[in-house]
């Protein structure tokens, strides 16, 4: 267990270098740059420009740099928000992206696993087939339609919650984001969990178990729910990568001042060493939270041995 | 619900075999299948194993039925039909299809707007409720009312109809090629080049590709709207084949022991002909099922894109656009975020519900009961 989690660590090196080095050189190859929108600088002034940032050094040099502070976590200075390093930027916004992102996938674990479950124990009943119709309507509904619908609906007609901006770690603010966020987590898992249960709830340890005379519950909770929820468990990891791309969108609904709005004013900005310091910051998380997956798995399923 | 799955059948030799073991037309109670092409001989080792058997479309049957046989093909396309959620699915995506294709050219014929004609007035707000026309009273010009501009909403949702659905066809098709190439190459040779490959494929997966996506995008995008648009079917489509590759492996790795391969390679034919002639069109069915499956997703990453400023670029328009500039005027012109957002919701939920249907009845193995 312990080699086969040093072996991944060992991955994850070369695939961090990978994804930045791939950014770095769509950077690179663009046509255009950040200092200059429309009008031509005077070419004195490009050079200077050009010498402060180090453009002018070649692109081995400049690609060590970045992979220099890559490997030291540190990234610079962000050539948008000048007082500012990519580090603090990360800092400051990085609470406020955890908090959507973590508080969306709690939310949507224990609704869908929920609804999974009642629909796998009631199979082709009435609520089986509603709660699989609803969740299909979460993958279906993009989530910036949702949004703004839930504003509209509780924000600006009943005036119930506020619309947007960040109000600080639990407050009413977070209610309609994390909602928006977790609808696809939840339909996803409320059919992952039925199909998984059912599967389950067919093979000859359930029946042993009802055999052995437990109560109906036990058997759901404590044998039923280990097997039936191993899909929900590896849909973990695709997960993250879609919560990634869905706190995008939802910071950008509720403008909040989180890590995915900084990462698309960082593209519309050109700023180089933001966008490498968010796609390197995201890939080594998305790979670390890959690995605490699979070891889980194996804890959760006993056939599998590393 | 009632199991579809073919029960055991004695054929002509006597011994009992299931229609899935040997990519032979399924035999079922409504009709008997064609002789085999190539028959099995006893204690040949050609089960699939349990993850890659799923039913495999026999394309070969289709045109030497002997009786009023039924193919798989056919067989499924019956199953199909019996599944009302797929068939409602079925009518709205053709529908749809069918309004996005003709309904820019009647609205022009009816009422002259197109989705970029701005009409002249110099009224402050253009922007008229669904049925309303311009001085309050009920009309029929604009159905789903206009945008900012005044320009048609009904006119616009449709052509994003258009974007978004090319979007998601030719990204599928570009990852299709990109995926049967890589995943049957992969299944086909085996050994080290499989393994290779795969690594490959399982490494690619762990990557957020969604942001060099948004790199590439933001970068390169924005010379003209047409080339933002070819721009972005290579990227989605380079995005969305790894699961495609997956699959096509299976299906291969579960066909190339079988004769028809051997014969093949026997008389000498070439490894690429082998693949691309032989083994890829046995593996359509699970292929053609997530495909239907792609579509819905790839639009779905499109709207995104375009939410964000990054995809389809004005004076075009795709459901992603159209519900975010609907956004900016929530609160006083609803209808402009509701209509683009709503059809393209319904059009989602639609693909999905086919897809899904199509799985349940091109592969029943793979039915999640």
């Amino acid at each position: 267990m312990i080699r086969f989690i040093l072996r991944r660590l060992i991955v994850t090196v070369p695939m961090v270098l990978i994804v930045v080095t791939l950014t770095w050189g769509l950077i690179r190859l663009a046509p255009g740059n950040f200092y200059s929108d429309e009008k031509k600088l005077p070419a004195a002034i490009e050079k200077n420009i050009r010498e402060k940032y180090g453009l002018d050094l070649p692109w081995y040099v400049q690609y060590g740099r970045v992979m220099k502070n890559i490997v030291r976590l540190d990234f610079g200075n962000s050539l948008k928000y000048e007082t500012e390093s990519v580090n603090d930027i990360l800092r400051r916004t990085l609470p406020v992206s955890a908090a959507l992102g973590i508080c969306a996938y709690l939310l949507a674990l224990a609704v869908g696993v929920t609804m999974g479950t009642l629909a796998a124990l009631k199979q082709n009943s009435r609520l089986d087939y509603a709660s699989m119709a609803l969740s299909m309507l979460g993958i279906s509904l993009p989530n910036f339609v949702l949004g703004p619908l839930l504003v509209l609906v509780f924000a600006l007609s009943l005036y119930w919650l506020p619309p947007a901006r960040w109000g600080g770690f639990p407050s009413w603010n977070l209610v309609l984001p994390v909602l928006t966020l977790s609808a696809v987590y939840m339909a996803y898992i409320a059919r992952l969990t039925r199909s998984g249960m059912l599967e389950v709830l067919r093979s000859d340890y359930i029946r042993t178990a009802r055999a052995k005379g437990l109560r109906e519950r036990d058997v759901i909770v404590r044998h039923a729910l280990r097997g039936g929820l191993l899909p929900v468990v590896s849909f973990t990891g695709p997960a993250l990568a879609l919560l990634v791309a869905g706190t995008v969108v939802v910071e950008r609904i509720f403008a909040m001042p989180g890590l995915g709005n900084y990462f698309i004013n960082a593209n519309l900005n050109r700023d180089e060493p933001l966008i490498i310091g968010i796609v390197a910051f995201i890939s080594i998380t998305i790979l670390i939270f890959n690995l605490l997956v699979d070891v889980a798995y194996a804890f959760l399923d006993p056939r599998i041995r590393y | 619900m009632k199991d579809e799955r073919t029960p055991q059948v004695p054929t002509e030799e006597g011994r009992s075999q299931s229609p899935w073991d040997a990519g032979e037309p399924a035999l079922t109670t409504r009709g008997t299948p064609p002789a085999p092409p190539v028959a099995a001989r006893e204690g040949d080792q050609i089960h699939p194993s349990p993850e890659t058997a799923v039913g495999e479309g026999d394309v070969r049957a289709e045109g030497e039925t002997v009786q009023a046989g039924t193919s798989l093909w056919r067989d499924a396309w019956r199953r199909l039909l019996k599944n009302k959620l797929a068939v409602f699915g079925m009518v709205v995506v053709g529908v749809i299809i069918v309004a996005a294709a003709v309904g820019p050219a009647i609205i022009r014929a009816a009422t002259g707007y197109t989705y970029d004609y701005i009409p002249p007035e110099s009224e402050l707000i253009r922007s008229f409720p669904p049925l309303t026309a311009p001085d309050g009273t009920f009309s029929w010009t604009h159905p789903m009312g206009t945008d900012s501009a005044g320009r048609d909403m009904l006119a616009r949702v449709l052509l994003g109809g258009r974007i978004s659905l090319m979007v998601g066809v030719i990204s599928t098709i570009v990852s299709l090629i990109i995926g049967i190439s890589y995943g049957a190459t992969a299944g086909y040779l085996g050994g080290k080049v499989d393994d290779v490959m795969m690594r490959i494929v399982d490494v690619l997966y762990a990557i957020p590709y969604m942001m060099i996506v948004i790199v590439l995008l933001a970068f390169f995008g924005g010379q003209s709207p047409l080339g933002q648009l070819f721009l972005l079917f290579a990227a989605l489509g380079a995005v969305s084949w790894l699961t495609m590759a997956r699959i096509v492996r299976g299906q291969v790795m579960s066909l190339k022991n079988q004769e028809f391969v051997l014969a093949a390679r026997a008389t000498g034919v070439s490894t690429p002909k082998i693949i691309f002639r032989h083994l890829v069109p046995n593996a359509l069915g699970p292929v053609i099922v997530y495909a239907t499956l792609t579509i819905p997703s790839v639009m779905l990453q499109e709207a995104f894109l375009s939410f964000l400023g990054l995809g389809v670029q004005a004076p075009l328009a795709s459901w992603g656009s159209l519900a975010s500039e609907g956004i900016q005027n929530i609160a006083v012109f609803p209808w402009q975020l509701i209509f683009p957002g709503v059809t393209m919701a319904l059009t989602l939920f639609s693909l999905n519900f086919l897809g899904d249907g199509l799985r349940d009845a091109l592969d029943p193995q793979m039915r999640k009961f």
